[in-house]
């Protein structure tokens, strides 16, 4: 009932560990693949190794998670081991997520990490926490392409591209890296906010600014996907990502404009949260008189 | 959960010649109360969070080992002073069985003195060792029979926690062991309990940053120290991490 193609593989559900949850490692992939998801994104990595931001590095309150973890990786040349690993035992389509300072390093970062044989990649031109490095390549159509563009070149392997909300039209973003040769998005990166304790008068986040995630990010992301399935057609696969916890959550993403779901920090508090992610959508879709995936669509949409 | 949650140092108490241990009263309400095994992330602002063990419920207290430059500014706050927490966090120790016994090294000790008072409470019988490389730092003793050990012979039985372990499982029986401390003393510790029959929990470190189980850097193996644990059972001798490799804050997998 489930079972979703993304990118020519086959899921056995749509939903998708999303990148920056549960950390580089194999092992952690792994273990998402055995708790039920269809297929699990690796948190991002960078030609060279980074340590990331300081603590405090995540707030939350209520339903609100906000991140400056600051792209923390072990660069691609150690992650080439993690990420073959998890492709040889998870079982599950294996995407890997990669970024750079510039599109050279977006390149050089995808060609690397191609030895490792994943499935597709993703890449992340729209962390909202390290702006201060000059690493937000999804604000204009131009720049997503440019990054996009040498992307294409480099790697042989499908590949996503995960965008920010905080643009003006993420439609003619996401367009604009299909008609570059993107073979999918990703859709939404967090949101840049910032939390001030008043009795420290300071920041809460020792990076001043993180990405605002969980279920306060869901509206957001569901009207981006909704957007970008408008500007793009039917054809293109979308990853919706951004607040989602629930089955029902799931299903509104996929009636919103996705092709499959990525799960984050909303989600994966829950204990076994694919499985019961899966069994949330599956008892919707029978009650409601759904046979499959690709028959959630909205009502009316334009 | 809310956003940190500013606490006054009601107390300091030096407790050797690296521990003290402080008293804190959060001016909100917790999420809940803290039971032992689990932890705070302690923020100084403008410094640095880390991830600290709860050591007391009634006044939240922790114990600091000053060896970093955060501990050792945490350590010289005085009564009066301010901290931030968050938490608390994680999966705790269970009391389990009649009669228990506390192994803990260095500083990790103060969390096992926290669930000495709760058997207490509980009636269960427990007895502790405490251990330390010296007198000097030893930890104070648990509310129960506490047997202490030196590496020097400077205090208490000269020789390692785990001797005093062997001494004790060939006089008494103990239905579960619980451990604190150096990673590869609680893995000897867990395996003499396994041979002796005993059920074990102990209390595993890692680097942590976010601390409530999104990030993955805390990793242990397919083990999230921060949200599956930090207690674990004896399953955690399995675990391929487990005495051997630890994340560096890249995420790197490196030497223990």
């Amino acid at each position: 009932m489930l079972r979703t193609k993304l990118c020519g593989f086959n899921l056995k559900n749509p939903l998708i560990l999303a990148s920056g949850i549960r950390g580089n490692s194999a092992d952690l992939l792994i273990r998402a693949a055995r708790e039920g998801a269809g297929a699990a994104t690796s948190k991002s990595c960078s030609p060279l190794p980074r340590e990331g931001h300081s603590n405090p590095t995540m707030v939350e309150e209520g339903g609100v998670m906000m991140n400056a973890i600051g792209l923390s990786n072990p660069g691609v040349d150690e992650e080439i081991g993690e990420i073959a690993r998890a492709v040889k035992e998870a079982g599950v389509p294996i995407i890997a997520s990669v970024f750079g300072k510039d599109e050279a390093e977006f390149a050089e970062a995808a060609k690397s990490i191609s030895a490792a044989k994943p499935h597709m990649l993703e890449l992340d031109i729209s962390c909202p926490n390290v702006h201060r490095e000059g690493m937000m390549f999804s604000s204009t159509p131009e720049d997503a392409s440019r990054v996009v563009s040498a992307v294409r070149k480099a790697a042989g392997i499908p590949f996503s591209v995960k965008l920010s909300p905080q643009v003006a039209d993420i439609g003619a973003v996401a367009k604009a890296c299909v008609e570059s040769g993107a073979d999918c998005i990703t859709a939404i990166n967090t949101m840049g906010g910032m939390y001030v304790d008043a009795k420290a008068r300071r920041a809460v986040l020792n990076n001043w600014f993180g990405g605002i995630s969980g279920p306060a990010l869901k509206p957001v992301s569901l009207k981006c996907v909704y957007s970008i399935r408008k500007a793009v057609g039917e054809k293109v696969p979308i990853i919706g990502t951004g607040g989602i916890a629930t089955g029902t959550d799931a299903v509104e993403m996929l009636m919103a404009g996705a092709t499959a779901v990525g799960i984050g920090s909303a989600g994966i508090l829950r204990e076994r949260a694919f499985e019961k992610i899966a069994s949330e959508m599956e008892t919707f879709m029978k009650e409601n008189g759904y046979a499959k995936t690709s028959q959630l669509g909205l009502d009316g949409r334009a | 959960m809310p956003l940190p949650t500013r606490a006054k140092i009601t107390a300091s108490a030096k407790e050797n010649d690296i521990v003290t241990t402080l008293q804190l009263e959060p001016e909100a309400a917790l999420p809940s109360s803290p039971y032992p095994g689990q932890f705070f992330m302690l923020w100084l602002p403008g410094f640095d969070e880390k991830p600290y063990s709860a050591a007391g419920v009634s006044p939240i207290s922790i114990s600091v080992g000053a060896r970093g430059p955060f501990s050792k500014r945490l350590a010289g706050l005085k009564k009066g002073d301010s901290l931030w927490l968050r938490g608390p966090y994680g999966k705790g120790f269970e009391l389990k069985g009649k009669r228990i016994l506390l192994i803990g090294g260095g500083y990790g000790f103060a969390p096992l003195r926290f669930l000495a008072s709760e058997a207490k409470k509980k009636g269960i019988s427990a007895t502790a060792i405490c251990g330390a490389r010296s007198a000097s730092l030893l930890m104070k003793p648990a509310a129960c029979k506490t047997v202490f050990t030196t590496d020097d012979g400077s205090q208490g039985m000269k020789g390692n926690v785990l001797a005093a372990a062997e001494e004790l499982f060939k006089k008494e029986k103990f239905d579960a062991v619980y451990t604190c401390g150096p990673e590869r003393m609680m893995g000897s510790v867990a395996r003499l309990a396994k041979e002796n029959g005993a059920d074990c929990r102990l209390l595993l470190e890692r680097y942590m940053k976010c601390g409530i189980g999104v990030c993955g850097h805390c990793c242990c193996g397919e083990k999230l120290v921060c949200f599956d644990g930090p207690c674990f059972g004896p399953e955690i001798l399995e675990n391929p991490d487990f005495e051997k490799f630890r994340r560096d804050k890249c995420g790197k997998r490196v030497p223990l």
